[in-house]
């Protein structure tokens, strides 16, 4: 099984290839579609999936590894 | 479908052509008003789609029909110009960014806010009317440009219209679905049958698909027409799905909204970044087409919208009579 999973600007988790979703206790989620939008912003409201909300609350996040100043 | 009542001096000439009751066209068409016009060129496309009940298929690249077409879409394309501002260059690597930007500063009037708060099922039905023109043949416009891409948006395209048209499964093309809505409200699911009753505005919002897709040369306008499309659509088709629902829509009539809430939000990424944003890399002197074709698309909307919610707060039917 092979996927990738790509950060998009501002935006939610995208995701495509081989992927299963599934609750903790290993119930399957339907995806629906073979490409997926995983919330990112946290106010979707069919999380796991995205519904465009980060629009509308100014959800601010890059599409590489964020790497945190040292405290 | 029925050919359509004519509304003008313009469409008359021309569905009396394609029906058989005159043999010629106006040299120098100058329609009576936007109702001729957007009829006449919206009978002009539909040849590229499925066509009109018993009028010969040839008539699509008939040189006279052609050249009628090409007049008409020369008054549109002024009419878009001062609607939307003309084309302007643009830096390609900016296109995703400048869509995001267009698409959050869209000032268009909430018409999704008020069928999901206020609207009676009579004025959702006329809703539903009105976007049947364009439902029961979605994403069949953007079909057109996808032999003139090669690569990465290419590949964005088709992995947006495989989900248009359900994956290949038939009960879940989006087309299809939309039937499920039509039949909750009692309309007639046949394709086209309401184009003589939805008014100018809800033509112009077709035609301009047809505009950008039939002229390999408005690729770009076409690809920045559908990132606006898909950019705008999550937010309001969840509106849409809890309006029907208010008024007692079950989960089969707002099927084609709620399906549209979860696959718009993956269509935006695509649409913005791997398909205009590439597109525009790889044909960066159609940039700012890109952009164009989605000012046009959010412009040629919310005129639409303006109508149909002016219409309903002078208490008459969006529709024509």
């Amino acid at each position: 099984m092979s996927s990738t999973i790509i950060p998009y600007e501002d935006g939610p988790l995208i995701v495509r290839g081989d992927f299963e979703i599934a609750t903790p206790d290993g119930t399957p989620i339907e995806a629906g579609r073979t490409t997926v939008a995983l919330c990112r912003c946290g106010k979707s409201a069919i999380k796991p999936f995205c519904d465009g909300t980060h629009k509308a609350i100014n959800f601010r996040a890059g599409t590489d590894r964020v790497t945190p100043a040292p405290r | 479908m029925k050919l359509p009542a004519p509304r003008g001096a313009v469409s008359t000439a021309l569905i009396d052509l394609l029906g058989g009751k005159a043999s010629t066209l106006p040299r120098t068409p100058v329609p009576d008003d936007e109702e001729d016009l957007h009829l006449a060129l919206f009978v002009c496309y539909e040849m590229a789609y499925r066509g009109w009940d018993g009028v010969d298929d040839r008539w699509e690249w008939d040189p006279e029909l052609l050249r009628l077409r090409g007049a008409l879409e020369h008054r549109f394309e002024a009419d878009l110009h001062a609607l939307a501002g003309p084309p302007e260059a643009v830096d390609p690597a900016t296109v995703p960014h400048r869509l995001t930007e267009l698409v959050s500063a869209d000032d268009g009037p909430s018409l999704s806010g008020y069928l999901r708060g206020r609207a009676t099922q009579e004025q959702f039905r006329e809703f539903v009317t009105h976007r049947s023109v364009y439902h029961l043949r979605e994403a069949d416009p953007h079909t057109y440009v996808i032999p003139r891409l090669a690569g990465r948006p290419k590949a964005a395209l088709i992995e947006i219209q495989l989900d248009e048209y359900g994956g290949g499964v038939e009960p879940k093309m989006h087309q299809e679905l939309f039937k499920r809505t039509m039949s909750w409200f009692g309309l007639d699911l046949t394709y086209g049958t309401y184009v003589d009753a939805v008014p100018a505005a809800t033509l112009a919002a077709n035609n301009v698909m047809s505009l950008f897709a039939l002229h390999r040369r408005r690729r770009g306008a076409l690809l920045g027409h559908l990132a606006a499309y898909e950019m705008t659509s999550s937010i309001p088709n969840r509106a849409y799905s809890n309006g029907l629902r208010r008024l007692g829509g079950d989960a089969s009539a707002t099927a084609f909204y709620d399906e549209h809430v979860e696959a718009d939000a993956v269509h935006e990424q695509i649409a913005a970044h791997d398909l205009c944003g590439s597109f525009a890399a790889a044909e960066p002197e159609l940039a700012g087409d890109v952009v164009w074709g989605a000012r046009c698309a959010l412009a040629v909307d919310a005129r639409w919208a303006t109508s149909v919610l002016d219409s309903w707060a002078a208490g008459r039917s969006s529709l024509r009579e």
